[in-house]
């Protein structure tokens, strides 16, 4: 069927990626890869709008490697110019500039099979797998957590607490104490969200033992 | 490559030595191979005798405490910018410290297989790293510390900061009174007394030669051995014990041991052979230390920073260490150290106000709920409070609740600055419904006496062992005066409240063992604040209600004003008292020993003595549990 025609279309660096997903995952927490991400994009139509650039770190045991980060920045065809005040960042400026082509490969290569941590991770995975589609390619198989999600579980159940439905990540950092100097770049936001994590986790650890199964 | 977050490692890096000497260029590489770690409070960096790691760290946030855990001291806490774990870097050998982050805090990690090549090709960047490491903390003359065992020292500033550490310079007097060898014994003493002081220095040619002290007169004048006509030259102390001008507090009370003197003096190059340029006394070195709480209490009081009442908390942490290691009572020890507590969260509120742009429209009273109310928390804890203001008219209402929430969010920022942690519950001033005007409360109050649920019987519990931390005292008598007559009014509240207070698992099985926790990360340990604190403490707030006390909510207190109204269970009452000092000693050597609030413990790690006195608590439990659900009819509820 179509399925099997379209399935050999795909390029080397997308069957590279599947093969990835034969392996099992670590079944040490610790041992877990956790690819923390962010996108900045031209808006919040998933279908219009674009990514202008992706950030992301890698979190393993409480440890964040400098030297092992993704920044891409993505040349716009469509030029949003409303979004530019929020992210600072213009069309073809200083930032070198891949295509959504070349940036799509990167990114694969680079969230391989791990856990992608992002916050209302929703959107950014909507974003992404759109930008997939937009080349042919199925959808991301990464699992996927949520700090949004994720930090609710921290609050406790109590009369007096009632939860926003959505907390954003200035409410996270602001809770958290952590700096929000690269707010609304996506590596700096990548940043920010990776911290949170670990703190929700440490948090999350105190009701229960950790385990992937817990947090989904 | 560099990126974002690399600028960001080199950013902060560059502030602190020895990266501020470094090669801008350098730096930026050297921080594109930097690991960030995350450590959760208490959790170990490296641990004694623990193989080499391939990095060096720096405290990009929170603190990490140096500890040697044979000697039980701790050698230095590190801040933002210090850098510990040199070791591997200077010497081939296990570490021989143990590194544990006494807050939550953020490293990096620096490879030295990266920076090893720049440190030896800057010969001042491995200068500052050798003698970092030669002290073996991050700061030279630190060791000296250790003399101060359980006292804290503590020193101002040129700015008014206070710093914990002794090895900040000495405060001194720059005002030098001397004389000539051959002033007359008579003229020298005469000068002492016009300028009232104890010591006279004798120069000639402008450098010291010689001192003259009260001891000096009244040893070799009154004595008889000189007459008073004699030249100031025969009595005098020669030669002068003379140091440079930036001594430290540790030096001078070194020097002046070393030698038995009582006076130093300080000269420009720190030999008799360059002018005097002051003096100091072993009366300014007492002052300068401060290893009594009243010399915090005023330190704090001076604070101008929230960040300067953070560093004081350590040393009332230092302070409580010191109390527990002597044994002193634990009613003594929790008063004073309450009291240093209760005098931090007040200066933090009184930082606040003064940043509110306008003072409080109406009186205010800041109340410290729970442990902290019941001036039971030694440890750091979360903090619970609330706040009530004076009643306003009805449209000023929503501005003064403004007001005073803007202040509430401010003051827990602050209070969690300092070491408390934001209550889970959200059992804070800064949340609305816990930040309200005297009559709001009063209704709140009145709900919950009235329908006393699960809930409401939750919150009186906590809300019922306020005490004042900051305002204005009438607007907490108000609010006690209508607990009293509303109780009063609806005495089925106590039956509830009562019932709330048996439900409290209980702490030992049928056998008299001990029960432990069954699950989640306490799995096997022994819940102390849970199945033994909890049941006394909720017993006896029922009974104080019962009484309607006022202005009791120290438990143990509780439990002796019980005891004085009540002659016929006094047995019980103080039984009941001296199980709560005794499990709350307990509970706060435990938390010093592992770094946590003490409220889990392993028992495997109690000796056999210890565990007996924890099962002599159990019996007063038990007693005073059966004494509540006879009084308060409870089971006619269950029923």
């Amino acid at each position: 069927m179509g399925i099997f025609n379209r399935s050999a279309k795909y390029p080397d660096y997308w069957k590279e990626y599947v093969a990835l997903f034969r392996q099992s995952l670590p079944t040490e927490f610790d041992q877990l890869t956790f690819v923390v991400l962010d996108t900045e994009t031209t808006g919040f139509d998933r279908t219009n709008d674009r990514i202008l650039s992706i950030g992301a770190l890698k979190l393993k045991g409480n440890r964040i490697q400098v030297d092992d980060m993704l920044e891409m920045y993505i040349t716009q065809e469509a030029f949003n110019k409303e979004s530019v005040p929020i992210h600072g960042i213009l069309r073809n400026s200083k930032q070198d500039c891949i295509s959504e082509e070349e940036a799509i490969p990167r990114f694969l290569k680079y969230v391989e099979n791990h856990i992608i941590v992002a916050h209302h991770a929703g959107f950014d995975m909507g974003m992404i797998n759109n930008a997939l589609k937009r080349i042919g390619l199925p959808k991301l198989k990464n699992i996927c957590l949520d700090t949004g999600v994720l930090f609710k579980k921290t609050l406790i159940k109590s009369y007096l607490v009632q939860p926003k439905d959505h907390y954003s990540l200035d409410d996270l950092a602001e809770k958290f104490s952590i700096s929000k100097k690269d707010r609304h770049t996506a590596l700096g936001d990548a940043y920010i969200t990776g911290i949170a994590f670990l703190k929700i986790l440490s948090k999350l650890k105190e009701k229960r033992a950790l385990s992937l199964k817990n947090l989904k | 490559m560099k990126n974002l977050i690399s600028e960001r490692v080199a950013d902060f890096l560059k502030n602190y030595p020895p990266f501020n000497i470094m090669d801008k260029k350098l730096l930026e590489d050297l921080s594109q191979q930097v690991t960030i770690i995350y450590k959760e409070k208490g959790s170990p960096v490296f641990s004694f005798g623990e193989e080499a790691h391939p990095s060096f760290y720096v405290v990009h946030k929170g603190a990490i405490e140096l500890n040697n855990p044979i000697l039980k001291s701790v050698t230095d806490y590190c801040d933002e910018g210090d850098i510990f774990g040199l070791r591997p870097l200077i010497a081939k050998e296990d570490y021989k410290l143990e590194a544990r982050a006494y807050e939550e805090s953020i490293l990096y990690a620096i490879p030295i297989a990266v920076f090893r090549p720049i440190s030896e090709s800057n010969q001042r960047v491995s200068n500052f790293l050798t003698e970092s490491f030669a002290s073996n903390t991050r700061n030279p003359y630190n060791q000296t510390r250790k003399l101060e065992r359980s006292g804290i020292s503590t020193t101002l500033n040129a700015q008014g900061n206070l710093v914990i550490d002794d090895f900040q310079p000495i405060r001194y007097s720059k005002k030098l009174v001397s004389c000539g060898p051959k002033t007359t014994i008579q003229k020298a003493a005469a000068i002492m007394t016009k300028h009232r002081i104890g010591s006279v220095l004798i120069c000639k040619n402008e450098l010291p030669i010689g001192i003259v002290t009260d001891k000096d007169l009244r040893n070799k004048v009154v004595t008889g051995d000189f007459p008073i006509t004699s030249s100031v030259r025969n009595i005098m102390s020669s030669p002068v014990i003379t140091y440079p001008e930036k001594i430290t507090i540790a030096q001078a009370q070194m020097a002046m041991m070393k030698n038995d003197i009582s006076h130093l003096i300080l000269t420009k190059d720190g030999t008799t052979n360059s002018g005097p340029v002051g003096i100091i006394s072993k009366n300014d070195i007492m002052v300068s230390l401060g290893d009594n709480p009243s010399v915090i209490v005023k330190a704090i009081k001076r604070a101008k920073k929230i960040k300067q009442v953070k560093e004081l908390r350590k040393s009332i942490m230092m302070l409580l260490n010191g109390y527990l290691e002597q044994n002193l009572p634990m009613a003594l020890t929790s008063k004073i150290i309450s009291e240093l507590n209760d005098t931090c969260i007040k200066q933090v509120i009184a930082i606040s106000l003064e940043r509110m742009k306008v003072p409080p429209p109406v009186n205010f009273a800041w109340l410290a709920l729970g442990s902290q109310g019941r001036g039971e928390q030694l440890l750091h804890t979360d903090q619970d409070n609330a706040l009530v203001f004076e009643d306003v008219a009805e449209d000023q209402l929503p501005a003064t609740t403004e007001y005073f929430l803007e202040l509430s969010s401010m003051v827990t920022k602050g209070l969690n600055k300092i070491g408390y942690e934001y209550c889970p519950a959200d059992m804070m001033a800064s949340n609305p419904k816990w930040c309200l005007s005297l009559q709001e409360w009063k209704n709140k109050i009145s709900y919950w006496i009235i329908n006393p649920g699960p809930n409401e019987v939750l919150m009186s519990s906590i809300f019922f062992d306020y005490s004042l931390a900051y305002g204005h005292p009438d607007l907490m008598n108000e609010l006690s005066d209508f607990i009293f007559s509303s109780v009063k009014k609806y005495p089925i509240f106590l039956v509830h409240i009562a019932n709330g207070a048996l439900q409290s698992p209980s702490p030992s099985g049928f056998f008299r063992s001990f029960l432990v926790e069954q699950d989640g990360q306490h799995k096997d340990f022994f819940d102390l604040k849970n199945r033994a604190l909890r049941p006394l403490i909720d017993a006896a707030r029922v009974l104080v209600l019962s009484h309607s006390i006022k202005g009791i909510s120290n438990t143990w207190e509780r439990y002796e004003k019980l005891a004085e109204l009540e002659p016929n269970n006094q047995e019980l009452y103080l039984a009941c008292s001296y199980a709560t000092k005794a499990l709350l000693k307990f509970k706060t050597k435990q938390g010093l020993l592992h770094h946590d609030s003490g409220r889990y413990i392993e028992l495997e790690s109690l000796t056999k003595e210890e565990k007996m006195k924890l099962k002599r608590t159990f019996k007063a439990i038990k007693e005073i549990q059966d004494l509540i659900s006879i009084r308060f009819k409870v089971s006619n509820i269950l029923g």
